[in-house]
């Protein structure tokens, strides 16, 4: 029977793995966390002037590999990323490695279901696929909230670590879940538990918006933590991005943004989504934007000019990072470190 | 007893140690080379700058890209980032400014400020080009004094034009200038010329300059690199005689604003520190890990991603 493996991102390996587990009867091979060691082995394969979620995800496939795994699942994007795992096919199987590899969504467009099983492999178990599939579906949508509300929260938490210790025990909970309604009560119990936790009470508020490339936005350890840290400061963040906006949100939103906005293209990938969150963050009285990519991230690139001007005029400062492999530690936390500095003084 | 403050930039290229008093009037400062090692650096500093026999030391800061280290063995009550501090410092002495250009040894820096706070700033990303690390490098090269380089610039009537946006190209096409008969002051003025014109162009992209200008950092000591500020940007460009200290007087001033000080001696002298690397091997993520010692006791450990240490 052929393992199954996929790309790692942020903690929405845990519904990745609920639903193949539950659904499949291949065996599910978990990815290892990004280590530094994953990073080495995708750059080291990577053409040099790509985009980092190709390395990120390049250095997990090998890893996963070299667990055992034979079927690899990988999802295109709306910019060059979806012409990604071809790419990444190659560079494997030119290594000697033999598998398969799942592009799920390709050009912006799901693969069908009959054509999954029709051409792979897997072998789905007899009852309960819609089910389990409603569960993954809301299990993601809630984890999105209530990482919202630990974004906005965090920073005034009395005891450290008292909200990152309650996801991780919703997370293992989660996991375990048996159904949709068993899944719900998880979580309004968790939300519950998260409302008690004890807040200092502030007197000033600062707001920072994240906005940028979506894997750099979602995989803390391709941004440093900077959601963390950002919260350590005592700063609330809000961040529009997560697979919810991405999978069940944007199509619509575009919509909207396309018929409301100054905008009248599309620019591929996020681009025209960050501009406008920017406005939104402006108008809703936001301290200060911070916008993170990975380096040669062609779109939103595109982007950064029409952000900044758009921030100017409602005079709300935009702090830029380009996110790579060879990002230097302490360059990126003396520039957060002034930015939050010049927040806090714009404040008094 | 009155109180005085002491500020530390440790910068890459130079250390500047400054004691002000509570009305901010410098009482010492000293400025000196961090040759790499600015352990040894703070304590020669440290000999330099002397407290009047009737202040008592109540609070120290630290800025630069040494100021963590520093600022842990220090005991300092402040340690706060360089565009901060060269802001907070530079508002206390010229409270109208609206610029801050600031070109240092490895970094260089554009801080605009509107109602007398920072309102938006920029650093240098990629390159080192157009810094000061850069300048002293081609200085040597030509076998000029960096000291000079600004005065020999003033010289040139027609500088000429070196490709400035990435520091080893801008070197290749120094050498070549060079090579086909250049004379030498045009040369130089074309580089200070460059440098400025990098700056602008790279650090400044987008910003809005407002005059009252400041141009500060050590290259601001440069005449041939302020003049052509004053050309390229047609406004009036200050030089402070302390510019080179800014950082350090910034980072006095808001360690006296701390509340509950205590009192500080400089019993720095005699004290051996050391830096030990090491490479953790508790998982893939093979974390370099930095410990710190005084006196063989353990002070902190820095570098583990996981939070272990």
């Amino acid at each position: 029977m052929n393992k199954i493996s996929y790309p790692q991102l942020g903690s929405y390996g845990v519904p990745i793995y609920y639903l193949l587990t539950h659904v499949l009867r291949n065996e599910i091979i978990k990815p290892k966390e990004i280590t530094k060691k994953t990073m080495e082995l995708g750059s080291k394969y990577s053409p040099d002037f790509v985009c980092t979620p190709f390395k990120y995800t390049l250095g997990t496939m090998i890893e996963s590999l070299d667990m055992g795994a034979d079927i690899l699942i990988q999802m295109g994007g709306g910019c060059r990323y979806g012409y990604y795992h071809e790419l990444q096919e190659q560079i494997l199987k030119d290594l000697g490695y033999h598998f398969q590899l799942i592009n799920l969504i390709n050009g912006g467009n799901h693969i069908s279901i009959r054509k999954l099983f029709k051409e792979y492999p897997i072998e789905l178990k007899k009852r309960g696929f819609l089910k389990y599939l409603y569960t993954t579906k809301k299990m993601v949508i809630y984890m999105d909230k209530i990482d919202h509300y630990i974004r906005s929260h965090r920073c005034y938490e009395k005891e450290k670590g008292a909200f990152n210790k309650l996801r991780e025990e919703m997370l293992l909970k989660m996991s375990e879940a048996k159904g949709p309604i068993h899944l719900y009560h998880i979580y309004k119990t968790y939300l519950k538990r998260m409302k008690n936790v004890p807040l200092r009470e502030t007197t000033k508020r600062i707001r920072v918006g994240l906005i940028g490339e979506l894997y750099t936005l979602m995989e803390p350890k391709a941004n440093e933590e900077i959601e963390e840290l950002l919260n350590s400061y005592g700063f609330e963040v809000k961040r529009y991005t997560d697979v919810t906006y991405l999978l069940f949100q944007k199509k619509r939103k575009v919509k909207q943004y396309l018929k409301n906005f100054f905008i009248k293209y599309r620019m591929g990938a996020d681009a025209l989504d960050n501009i406008h969150h920017t406005k939104e963050l402006c108008e809703d009285e936001y301290d200060g934007i911070i916008h993170i990519k990975s380096s040669f991230c062609t779109p939103e690139i595109a982007a950064m000019p029409i952000i900044e001007s758009t921030a100017q005029q409602y005079g709300v400062p935009v702090l830029f990072f380009s996110m790579d492999m060879n990002t230097s530690e302490t360059g990126f936390l003396t520039r957060i470190e002034a930015f939050c500095d010049m927040l806090e003084m714009r404040k008094q | 007893m009155k109180e005085c403050y002491l500020g530390i930039d440790i910068g890459s290229i130079s250390t500047k140690a400054v004691i002000i008093n509570k009305s901010y009037q410098i009482l010492s400062s000293c400025y000196i080379e961090t040759k790499g090692n600015p352990i040894v650096a703070v304590k020669e500093a440290l000999q330099l700058v002397s407290i009047p026999p009737e202040y008592q030391l109540r609070g120290i800061g630290t800025t630069g890209s040494a100021r963590k280290l520093i600022g842990l063995l220090l005991n300092a009550n402040v340690v706060k980032n360089e565009i901060t501090a060269h802001a907070v410092g530079t508002l206390t002495y010229h409270p109208d400014v609206k610029t801050i250009l600031e070109i240092g040894g490895q970094d260089s820096k554009v801080i605009c400020i509107r109602n007398r706070m920072i309102h938006d700033y920029a650093m240098n990303t990629l390159c080192a080009a157009g810094t000061g690390s850069f300048l002293s490098s081609q200085a040597k090269r030509l076998g000029v004094d960096v000291k000079d380089f600004g005065n020999i610039a003033l010289k040139s009537t027609n500088p000429t034009n070196i490709a400035a946006r990435c520091t080893v190209f801008a070197e290749s096409d120094l050498v070549h200038k060079a090579q086909i008969g250049y004379p030498k002051e045009d040369i130089i003025a074309g580089l200070c010329k460059s440098v400025v014109l990098n700056y602008l162009n790279n650090v400044c992209k987008g910003k809005r300059l407002e005059s009252p200008i400041i141009f500060q950092g050590g290259v601001s000591k440069n005449v041939g690199v302020h003049k052509y500020f004053e050309e390229i940007l047609k406004e009036k460009v200050l030089v402070d005689d302390n510019g080179h200290l800014m950082g350090a007087l910034g980072v006095a001033i808001l360690s006296s604003k701390v509340p509950n000080p205590r009192n500080y001696t400089l019993d720095f002298q005699n004290i051996e520190f050391k830096t030990i690397g090491e490479e953790c091997k508790g998982c893939s993520n093979r974390c370099e890990l930095v410990r710190i010692y005084r006196d063989r006791e353990l002070l902190d450990t820095w570098g583990s991603k996981c939070g272990k240490y």
